[in-house]
């Protein structure tokens, strides 16, 4: 496959002290100040610390690089303020990078909001020609495409009325129709998912995966890991500016959940037992065998613990309970489900249970572990391990039922029949 | 493997700084739809929801004109050449208007669109140059007004003399967007860092007025400032518009090209300054 988009070494710093609107009088004040040795007095009284720190730069990006394929579908995850706005910008030329390098084949058309040039007094269809055109659209195209994205759109009735008279589902409609029918080789979509109800939402999805579907390129920057999983492929995450993951999209969430609740999680809380035996180590892996701390809904996991033993345990029993933050019991997971009792062997080893399809919806978790010996309890802890579910490909469309009525998934299919079937 | 990426057929590639020469024409031609629908867009909104619509780009040059008539030619009693006094000054308003509009609107170019420019990309010179064409159907239908009044004066014997120089005048229109818009980006470009010259603008903008003659003819100045008016480019396109159409009045050809010329630079001055500040603006708005 081609390469379609090359980022190399990109970086974008911002000064400080330059970002205020200047006025001259206020940068004659500044300078004055300055001759005098006296501090910025633009800056307010709870800035003073920022005072030595004019001219002082902030790196919103470092040094990033990547390629794209054609027809990839890549998702840009990372918190607020890691890079990701910037990024956004530099590659929809919005701003220019401060040094680095950005190649690209093919005409791109970015969507960091939708209605952009929408003009209140203008009716709707000639907002959905000017707002076409903004995108990157000519006339033509925009014809040919009319009928369709006033279709998609659902205001047919309203088209010839001014949208400042539109409700602002309506607005918001018509304008995300407009962008869903942008034809570029790349598109770049900013968190627009986030607009209109939820049957608006699940409509636009479906349009986003059949335009990946046709082959073109897209990134997708959300926080919407649910809709990161579902369209992407590939995911990068950036931190403070810095790329510091890229690959398969359930790895590079795995890594951002576990970076953003580093400090909630404590693994291991309480690991415990006697000098007969004890548990070591206790974690998730995923199907690639990398360690995890945020299972994706709906995909394979096994759970490990590593345990010491003094003797060999006959007639041995492992159990887990997996328990939500209410400290409500959600399952059991026993190896007398697999194979009855077995034995432990003595020294070093490892107890692992498979969960093929994790059915559990978003929330954090903890586990409890016992381990038994014919009917002797040889361990037992009620808390050996945290996780946490916030993305999920249990269900084949966006479907997640809402926590409070569901606190396992179920797989389930439904049949409608009328009286005549 | 740098030297293989370098060799691709990349349609696009950004770097921190363009070429300062690369204006990016056959980009802005590409988007000439969105142009075309910038003018649409000014011209249906900014008349909707009033009562007498279009007929404003009537009036105002006409209460304009009436009031320099009264002002100007009967309490001031400036002359005018020997020219009908109303003619004289609505003549002076429309074609100062399209220079001053040109320049005002283009003026602001970065800072009334933040928002738009903020969120997606075009060539943003597709702004200043829907405003020159915009206002150019604004001068059209001032100019045919001022048209019209001309041949009424004409019939009823008034000392008017139309002559071939009015061929001239899609030169002078041209000399006059380029001006504007030259003047206008050059402005909006450091508007972007230092908000003051807004108001310097409008201000400007009436002073340059008066330093041009508009509300009298270039000879009823004083020899010792003839020069010093002269200097001032719009001094020979309101004096051969004049001439052209109404016969009194001068036509210095050295003068025009002097005009010409100062266009081209300033144009050019405005189009590298803009090419500048559109890369990164929004880092500084």
């Amino acid at each position: 496959m081609a390469t379609v988009i090359s980022v190399e070494n990109v970086s974008k710093a911002y000064r400080l002290g330059l970002i205020d609107a200047r006025t001259l009088s206020n940068e004659i004040r500044v300078a004055l100040a300055r001759m005098r040795g006296k501090p910025n007095p633009l800056l307010k009284v709870d800035q003073e610390h920022l005072a030595n720190r004019e001219g002082e730069i902030i790196w919103a990006l470092r040094d990033v690089s990547f390629k794209v394929e054609q027809g990839e579908v890549l998702g840009i995850i990372g918190r607020n303020g890691s890079g990701k706005s910037t990024l956004l910008k530099i590659l929809s030329r919005i701003t220019a990078p401060t040094s680095g390098t950005l190649r690209a084949k093919g005409r791109i058309a970015s969507l960091l909001e939708v209605g952009t040039g929408f003009h209140p007094d203008l009716t709707g269809r000639e907002n959905v020609y000017l707002n076409g055109a903004i995108l990157g659209m000519n006339r033509d195209e925009v014809s040919r495409k009319f009928e369709e994205i006033v279709d998609f759109s659902g205001v047919e009735t309203f088209i010839d009325t001014p949208v400042k008279r539109y409700s602002s589902g309506m607005y918001v409609r018509l304008a995300f129709s407009v962008a869903a029918h942008l034809e570029p080789e790349i598109l770049i979509l900013d968190e627009v998912l986030a607009v209109g109800d939820a049957d608006f939402q699940k409509k636009c999805l479906k349009k986003m995966a059949e335009v990946a579907g046709e082959g073109r390129t897209v990134l997708f920057v959300s926080h919407n890991m649910t809709a990161v999983v579902q369209l992407c492929r590939n995911a990068v995450l950036l931190d403070n500016g810095t790329l510091i993951e890229m690959g398969q999209v359930d790895k590079v969430i795995q890594r951002y959940i576990s970076n953003n609740t580093e400090t909630q999680i404590s693994i291991n809380t309480s690991l415990s037992g006697n000098d007969q035996f004890s548990i070591t180590d206790a974690y998730l892996l995923n199907t690639a065998g990398d360690r995890i701390q945020s299972p994706i809904s709906g995909s394979e996991i096994r759970l490990v613990l590593e345990y010491e033993s003094r003797d060999t345990l006959l007639n041995s029993t492992a159990m887990v309970t997996i328990y939500n933050f209410h400290n409500t019991p959600i399952a059991h997971l026993n190896s007398k489900a697999s194979f009855g009792s077995a034995t432990i062997s003595a020294g070093k080893g490892k107890l692992i249970c498979r969960i093929p399809k994790v059915p559990l919806p978003y929330t954090s978790y903890h586990v409890g572990a016992a381990i038994t010996s014919g009917d002797r309890q040889v361990y037992h802890s009620s808390n050996i391990l945290n996780f946490s579910v916030a993305a999920s490909k249990f269900y084949p469309n966006s479907y997640m039922p809402p926590a409070s009525y569901s606190l396992v998934l179920v797989e389930n299919e439904w049949i409608f029949q009328g009286k005549n079937e | 493997m740098a030297q293989s990426i370098e060799n691709e057929d990349w349609t696009l590639v950004i770097k921190p700084r363009r070429n300062l020469l690369d204006l990016r024409l056959r980009e802005l031609w590409q988007y000439r739809d969105l142009v075309l629908l910038f003018v649409r867009r000014d011209f249906v909104s900014v008349y909707k929801q009033t009562i007498l619509g279009p007929f404003w780009y009537i009036i105002q040059p006409l209460l304009t004109t009436i009031t320099f008539t009264v002002i100007f030619g009967r309490v001031a009693k400036l002359p005018t050449d020997g020219l009908p006094q109303f003619l004289f000054y609505l003549s002076g308003t429309v074609i100062w208007r399209y220079f001053d509009e040109c320049l005002t609107k283009t003026s602001n170019t970065f800072v009334n669109n933040t928002n738009l420019f903020g969120k997606v990309y075009f060539p943003r010179m597709a702004v200043p140059v829907s405003i020159l064409l915009s206002n150019l159907i604004t001068f059209f239908v001032q100019f045919v007004l001022f048209l019209i009044f001309l041949a009424f004066f004409m019939l009823s014997g008034s000392p008017v003399a139309p002559n071939l120089w009015a061929l001239l005048t899609p030169v002078l229109i041209i000399m006059m967007a380029g001006l504007g818009l030259g003047f206008g980006i050059i402005i909006s470009s450091l508007t972007t860092k230092y908000r003051d010259l807004r108001f310097l603008v409008q201000f400007g903008v009436q002073l340059l007025m008066y330093a041009t003659p508009v509300i009298y003819p270039a000879s009823a100045i004083p020899a010792q400032f003839q020069t010093l008016i002269k200097l001032n480019p719009m001094t020979p396109i309101v004096e051969t518009f004049r001439f052209a159409f109404l016969g009194a009045g001068s036509v210095h050809p050295l003068d025009l090209a002097y005009s010409f010329g100062f266009m081209i630079v300033i144009v050019l001055i405005g189009a590298v300054l803009f090419n500048r500040v559109e890369a990164t603006f929004m880092d500084t708005v």
